[in-house]
């Protein structure tokens, strides 16, 4: 994809327990973004959000609810429910449609406020079969982790480094909501949930009010000194029962093979820079690695092993700690756009990888031990 | 949930929904009841999915022909699940497991049982995928998915 939409600003809210209430916190941020991009409402041509309803907020409809916050009075609006990294490609297809020169793009979650992670993940569970054996995203996990540890002699130490490294980067990011200094020992010794997942293994779940405006390349160029162009996105979706999938081949591949053609990219473990991808549970850092072809199939665990995958390695992967340190459910894989963006600006403070950045890699996934993938290569 | 140091307003949404079963499924819950599981046949590529389905989701054609599958078949993944939550199966702790029914193409979701499970170092020594495992029949069926109370090792 040429150069044809960038994103000229972002903005994003702390992943902590907030006193705001999500009004006002989708608010802010869309006055932040607009008030960076030297813009203010009447230049927003288009608006998409992601969010959900009653599970990650307590209300329905809630977009009728928070239209007004986002500055959509008057304007194309629509919302989209699941991974909201679907939320950009649907905002640079309508730029690329011709009629609209800047989108806003907004998710919005409030984590704090809502049950549990499981409780509103049982619920994407069929009522008749699998809600019935308490399926949640998480046993999910635990069972695809087990397969993953017993077919290519992963282990678990192997996974908890995932923890390690992610929540240890998350101290330079000052939005992470969990961070911390820990070790194999510490990250394998936390409470036993669901063996074999550990506590430190399970992302929080967090605040995340994430804003972007996206541009067509004329007016990019007018508006924004450091336009990221969008290269190339794709996504894939897997079946749906669990026990119908193959949970060590799923569809990562095809997501980031229809995203790095779109992007012209053939060999990803040199072009691309930096990734920022969505982990909620350690070792699926591991498997997105070989999903993403940083490596092959089975050694995620031994590239992880190589620092490859650190802030000095040849491709650092979370640098703001990913989804371990910063859990805003439903806007989790937006904010990993905003962190690549912050990357390729030079931008991102404390936590910015020590290397010139020219391509970056952002990854969202929902749905049971990802049972849907979208990525979205960023670049110069 | 604990207090918080600011205002908060505690609200909680309870929605009765009464949801069809439809044919498919009303069979195959039927089938539990009288301890038998239902799978169906993809007659494209053949594959036999349990529980049983109306239509085969990779082939996209109806899947209509009825299976009985056997009760016996091979652990393919299990976790130990030590702690609470809303919706779960069972007091924990319990072992939620993928098992490759003999003679079926998918992997059935259900639960491990049938010795104790207190001690997780215990549970370790006898549970291990790949193993032998069989249904297990709860007295009062319902036609409901835990009428299979779990699945024993063999
Ligand atoms: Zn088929």
């Amino acid at each position: 994809m040429a150069k044809q939409v960038a994103i000229v600003a972002v903005a994003q809210n702390a992943g902590a327990e907030s006193k705001d209430n999500f009004y006002d916190q989708a608010y802010a941020v869309t006055k932040e973004v607009l008030d960076k991009a030297g813009m203010t409402r009447d230049d927003i041509g288009t608006v998409i959000s992601a969010s959900s309803d009653v599970f990650h907020g307590g209300i329905s409809c809630a977009n009728s609810y928070y239209w007004e916050t986002t500055g959509a009075f008057l304007k194309n609006a629509s919302r989209q429910d699941g991974e909201s990294l679907f939320a950009l490609f649907y905002g640079a297809m309508r730029i690329m449609t011709g009629h609209y020169d800047t989108a806003l793009v907004i998710g919005l979650c409030k984590g704090s406020e809502n049950p549990s992670n499981d409780t509103c993940t049982l619920m994407y569970a069929d009522p008749f079969y699998q809600r019935g054996v308490g399926l949640t995203e998480t046993m999910a996990a635990a069972l695809q982790m087990r397969l993953y540890m017993e077919r290519y002699g992963v282990t678990e130490e192997q996974c908890a480094k995932v923890a390690v490294k992610n929540l240890g980067n998350g101290l330079r990011n000052p939005y992470a909501h969990k961070k911390g200094r820990y070790t194999v020992d510490d990250i394998l010794g936390s409470e036993r949930l669901i063996d074999p997942l550990t506590a430190l293994q399970v992302a929080p779940k967090s605040e995340g009010m994430v804003a972007l405006i996206l541009a067509s390349a004329k007016k990019a160029k007018e508006v924004a000194d450091k336009p990221v162009w969008i290269k190339g996105f794709g996504s894939s979706l897997d079946n749906y029962y669990v026990g119908d999938r193959d949970l060590l081949n799923g569809q990562l591949k095809n997501a980031a093979d229809r995203a790095y053609k779109m992007a012209g990219i053939t060999d990803p473990e040199k072009k691309i820079d930096v990734a920022e991808i969505t982990e909620p549970y350690a070792f699926q850092e591991l498997m997105w690695y070989e999903g993403l072809g940083f490596c092959k199939e089975g050694e995620g665990g031994r590239l992880m092993d190589s620092g490859f995958t650190g802030m000095n390695g040849r491709i650092p992967v979370n640098p703001s700690g990913g989804v371990l340190a910063n859990n805003p459910y439903v806007s989790r894989g937006l904010q990993r756009v905003v962190e690549a963006v912050l990357q390729i600006r030079g931008e991102a403070g404390e936590k910015q990888v020590p290397k010139t950045v020219k391509t970056a890699l952002a990854h969202g996934t929902h749905g049971y031990a990802g049972q849907c993938h979208a990525v979205a290569i960023l670049g110069r | 949930m604990e207090a918080k140091e600011y205002k908060t307003i505690k609200t909680e949404i309870r929605l009765p929904y009464e949801l069809a079963y439809g044919a498919t499924w009303t069979r195959f819950f039927e089938g539990l009841k009288n301890k038998t599981i239902y799978g169906t046949k993809c007659t494209k590529c053949g594959r036999i999915l349990v529980p049983a389905r109306s239509f085969c989701p990779r082939c996209f054609v109806d899947a209509d022909q009825w299976v009985e599958v056997s009760q016996v078949g091979t652990l393919i993944a299990w976790c130990y699940t030590n702690y609470k939550y809303f919706g779960m199966p069972t007091e924990p702790p319990f072992i939620g497991s993928l098992i490759r029914l003999n003679g079926t193409d998918v992997n059935f979701l259900h639960l491990m049982g049938g010795f104790d499970l207190n001690n997780f170092d215990e549970v370790k020594k006898i549970i291990k995928s790949g193993m032998k495992v069989e249904a297990v029949w709860s007295d009062d069926r319902k036609g409901h998915i835990m009428d299979i109370k779990y699945f024993r090792p063999l």
